[in-house]
């Protein structure tokens, strides 16, 4: 065999144990938490009944898991994407001030227009998304270098600081609405219902699409401008896509957990140790380890704080930023 | 070399000493009209007289409590962590070269920040105690920030991003202690998330002096030291400067001044990052920054405070205000310096 | 200028774990102008560096005035020995005059005032480097050469009896150079300043220097005035390379020209340089 079928086989067995490993972490989120439960209740929840607490507690533990896998892929889906068009180890929805874009739409949104319905938030934060990201990338290109990772990331850094301030500008005078916000702030999949899921699927599921498409212009991408275009790509209309692709992403998980940062950094990371820089394999691999993590995060934060809830906002912070100074570290200054 | 050459080096020095001496006056009196103001003016007007006597210990119905109680402990701790917060700003601005590499933006407020909430809402302290853990923290987070960016020597950029990586951190541990605090207000929450005067007292303000007095006179003992390292470790250990000891030294005193004021305050967004900037603004090349910024800390922090109090359409925590104002600047400076071409 | 003799005595130093200088014995003649050469990553830096103790010494010792000068106070050495070094930084906005009086900083002491002799060093090294009439204007807004000579202004203001200056005249155009490599003769002959620098033009070298020192590999070469120093088989020695050396014409000192495999006249001149060192 070819040394590149080889390493096509190894990925995609690496792909089906990922899969295999998310089914179990899966398993593990529903019969894990704060609550212990048996094996008689997690057979009757599933059939439906929800009598005893142990059932009930089930009964909750579906949809969040469902929730954190979904936003799980999406983060890292949406990181991989972002690293890929700005050719930047330290991309990410959280570090370039895109989830908190996302956050500012949504509180406006509810502040001053009464927004209420689910649709509603989902679109604004998009849009809230996608006009931090741009603010954010034409500051940092701007000058010589174009958008280096230090600018980027400082860029990133002073919009979401801005924005933070902002949102409470917005949320102090309103204390009727400043606890729910508040709790919603930290980033989390816990109270996640079917109702809440439903409307966000059609987006996430545009944005999977979506970004599996741009998987090839990300490769091409990756070598540059110039050799893009020269091998055909319309860059300005990959770069395009691809970043929608990943606004979508993220706004659309934004809206309903809440910002959850750090997750699109390290996940794509991760997996290029395994697949390299093959965005057709690294883009499915990421959304799956992406997954996997979040709901890893999650069951963590149902542990570690038992009887309360450590939020996966939290959890992802305390664990990505360490491996965020890692990788950091790992790069040499001239690259940064 | 001429007699006249010397004296035209000698009058140029005299006059820019002077322009400095005049814009470190002109920024006083903004201070002082700043305070006066805040002790005035608030819900209500206060007559002078009133407030003269109750300055002298005499007890005037009411004002005794609005300006006793309210107002002067507000504006006594304002003026304190401004100063606390420009020095140690443009301590470290001034050490590393590079604005960027403000202690509000690598981590050391947040640490102090994190360890003060940590001794309230976890180990119930108060006082001087949680103070002095503070700075502990501060200097742990600096000495963290500063090991992990090691790497044959360390890289301004590689600093900065490490010091984004531990706010990050530190900044969701404060989040989750005070989610799981009883019964926390908004309010004292936003203290130790953007900073704030709200409900001060002159008793906690005495530890802050003291902490003044002593990292302060410390930094500005190292003043002309740390001058020199402006143009460059080599030229500076050229000059005879002890690079190192020097930036032992500058880092605890900037760390002490930060921490202790973050103690009491929380950490006033940017305040830090800002007053060595606008100082440099103001003042130029004339001479030191260090006193010009302290100045500006207090002034920041003053005229941010009443804002926040009275003359926006609801009341606002110092922090939000400087968080507000602080975050356009430093996209303003990243702009600037990206357009110069200047490297980061 | 009291003549002050600086010898560096089985010196070793380096950076984290490589050793750079490896037993390096050098002895600078006072009140001359000695030249380093050598090649890439030899050592010149380092050696300049560990001579002027921004570095520490491994193992060895340097001796100024017969005493080891890792034991004398910082501010004490600054004002006997001066170092220029390769990418100093000045900071944005700041005038000329300003700058130089920086070079007073090891004559002040943390409470000391501005003093008559302050300001009559200043005025002498504007007036050395010929930049009197810089004196109020921008760093930032001068010439390559226009800056060397403001710093080296400064190094003067330090009023010491050495100078040390690692690749003064790197990235200059050739005139600057010449301006600064001039200057720095001038103060040599007036005020007997003992001049130690790296320089990367073997033949400006062999021009300027009273002495001229080789490295290689982390030692000591050959050390000697120009025309022992610069023949043709310590060229080919230290940078291996083949070379002809004739008399300069302008300046009576030995000049290198280099030998290629293209370009050449005379028969048995072109070497494929592949039994070089």
């Amino acid at each position: 065999m070819t040394a590149t079928a080889t390493a096509s086989n190894l990925r995609g067995l690496w792909l089906l144990l990922a899969a295999a490993a998310l089914v179990v972490v899966a398993a593990l989120s529903v019969a894990i938490g704060t609550r212990d439960v048996g094996l008689n209740d997690i057979v009757s929840a599933l059939s439906g009944r929800v009598g005893t607490i142990g059932e009930a507690a089930i009964a909750m533990r579906i949809p969040r898991t469902l929730l954190a896998l979904l936003a799980g892929a999406a983060l890292g889906l949406s990181g991989a994407i972002m690293q890929g068009v700005t050719r930047n180890p330290l991309a990410d929805p959280g570090i370039l001030g895109v989830n908190m874009g996302a956050s500012l739409a949504v509180v406006i949104g509810i502040a001053w227009f009464d927004m209420a319905s689910a649709y509603a938030y989902i679109f604004t934060a998009i849009l809230g998304a996608g006009a931090a990201a741009v603010f954010v990338y034409a500051i940092g290109s701007m000058g010589r270098g174009g958008a280096t990772p230090l600018k980027l990331a400082l860029a990133g850094a002073a919009t979401s600081i801005a924005f933070s301030s902002l949102v409470i500008a917005v949320v102090l005078p309103r204390a009727d609405i400043a606890g729910g916000i508040r709790a919603w702030q930290i980033g989390g999949v816990g109270g996640a219902t079917f109702e809440r899921i439903g409307p966000v699927l059609p987006f996430l599921a545009a944005g999977f699409v979506l970004a599996l498409f741009s998987a090839r212009k990300l490769n091409a991408l990756a070598l540059g401008d110039e050799l893009a275009a020269g091998l055909g790509e319309n860059v300005a209309v990959a770069r395009a896509l691809a970043a929608f692709a990943a606004i979508l992403l993220c706004g659309a998980t934004t809206a309903v957990c809440g910002p959850i940062g750090f997750l699109g950094l390290v996940v794509p990371h991760l997996c290029r140790l395994l697949t390299g820089s093959d965005h057709r394999w690294l883009l499915p691999f990421s959304a799956l380890a992406g997954a996997g993590l979040l709901v890893v995060a999650d069951i963590a934060g149902r542990i570690l704080a038992r009887p309360a809830e450590l939020d996966v906002g939290i959890v992802t912070a305390l664990v990505g930023a360490p491996v965020f100074i890692w990788i950091v570290r790992r790069q040499r200054v001239r690259d940064l | 070399m001429s007699l006249s050459l010397t004296a035209r080096v000698a009058e140029n020095r005299h006059r820019r000493a002077r322009r400095h001496r005049r814009l470190i006056g002109l920024l006083l009196a903004l201070i002082a009209a700043a305070f006066v103001l805040t002790l005035l003016l608030g819900q209500s007007f206060t007559p002078p007289r009133d407030i003269l006597r109750t300055l002298m210990g005499e007890d005037v119905p009411g004002v005794a409590f609005t300006v006793g109680q309210l107002r002067l402990p507000r504006a006594v701790l304002a003026v304190l962590a401004g100063v606390s917060f420009g020095l140690g700003g443009v301590a470290f601005q001034i050490m590393l070269r590079n604005p960027l590499a403000s202690p509000d933006i690598i981590g050391i407020s947040w640490g102090a920040s994190a360890a003060a909430v940590f001794a309230i809402v976890v180990l119930g302290l108060k006082g001087s105690s949680v103070s002095i853990l503070a700075v502990a923290a501060g200097l742990g987070v600096a000495l963290l920030v500063y090991g992990l960016s090691f790497r044959n020597g360390v890289a301004g950029t590689r600093l900065i991003l490490v010091g984004i990586g531990v706010s990050a951190m530190l900044e969701s541990v404060i989040a989750y202690i005070l989610s799981t605090a009883p019964a926390w207000t908004l309010q004292e929450a936003l203290r130790w998330l953007t900073g704030s005067v709200n409900g001060a007292q002159l008793a906690e303000t005495l530890p802050l002096l003291a902490a003044l007095a002593v990292f302060g006179g410390l930094l500005l003992s190292r003043g002309r030291d740390l001058e020199a390292l402006r143009l460059g470790d080599d030229t500076a250990a050229a000059l005879g400067v002890s690079v190192g000891r020097t930036r032992v030294l500058v880092i605890v005193a900037a760390v002490g001044l930060i921490a202790s004021a973050t103690a009491i305050s929380g950490p006033i967004a940017f305040v830090a990052f800002l007053s060595g900037p606008v100082a440099a603004r103001i003042v130029g090349n004339n001479g030191s920054l260090l006193v010009p910024a302290a100045l500006v800390g207090a002034a920041l922090v003053l005229v941010g405070d009443y804002c926040g109090q009275f003359l926006l359409p609801s009341r606002y925590p110092v922090g939000v205000v400087t968080g507000a104002l602080g975050a356009p600047y430093l996209i303003f400076l990243i702009v600037r310096v990206n357009r110069s071409g200047g490297s980061l | 200028m009291k003549p002050h003799t600086l010898i560096a005595d089985g010196l070793s130093a380096g950076y984290g774990e490589a050793t750079v200088l490896d037993g390096l014995d050098l002895a600078i003649p006072p009140e001359k102008i000695t030249v380093i050469v050598g090649a890439n990553a030899c050592g010149k830096s380092t050696l300049l560096r560990t001579l002027s103790r921004l570095l520490p010494a491994r193992r060895g010792k340097v001796l100024l005035d017969g005493k080891s000068i890792h034991h004398l106070p910082s501010r004490e050495l600054a004002r006997t020995l001066g170092l220029l070094p390769q990418s100093p930084i000045a900071p944005e906005g700041i005038a000329v005059a300003d700058l130089v009086s920086r070079g007073r900083h090891p004559h002040q002491g943390v409470f000391s005032r501005w003093r008559r002799e302050d300001d009559e060093a200043v005025a002498a090294a504007l007036a050395a480097t010929k930049t009197e009439d810089l004196a109020e204007r921008p760093v930032d807004e001068l010439s390559g050469g226009q800056r060397q000579r403001v710093w080296i202004a400064m190094a003067l203001a330090q009023e010491t009896d050495l100078l040390l200056l690692d690749e003064p005249t790197t990235f200059l155009d050739i005139s600057h150079q010449i301006e600064v490599l001039d200057l720095l003769t001038d103060l040599n002959q007036t005020r007997g300043t003992t001049v130690v620098m790296v320089l990367h033009d073997l033949n400006l070298a062999a021009r300027y220097a009273d002495h001229l020192v080789a490295m290689a590999n982390g030692r000591l070469h050959v050390a000697g005035p120009p025309e022992a120093v610069l023949t043709e088989e310590n060229v080919r020695q230290v940078f291996g390379l083949q070379s002809r050396i004739v008399t300069d014409p302008t300046s009576g000192r030995p000049a290198m020209l280099p030998i290629g495999r293209h370009r050449m006249i005379a028969e048995g001149l072109s070497a494929t340089n592949e039994d070089s060192a």
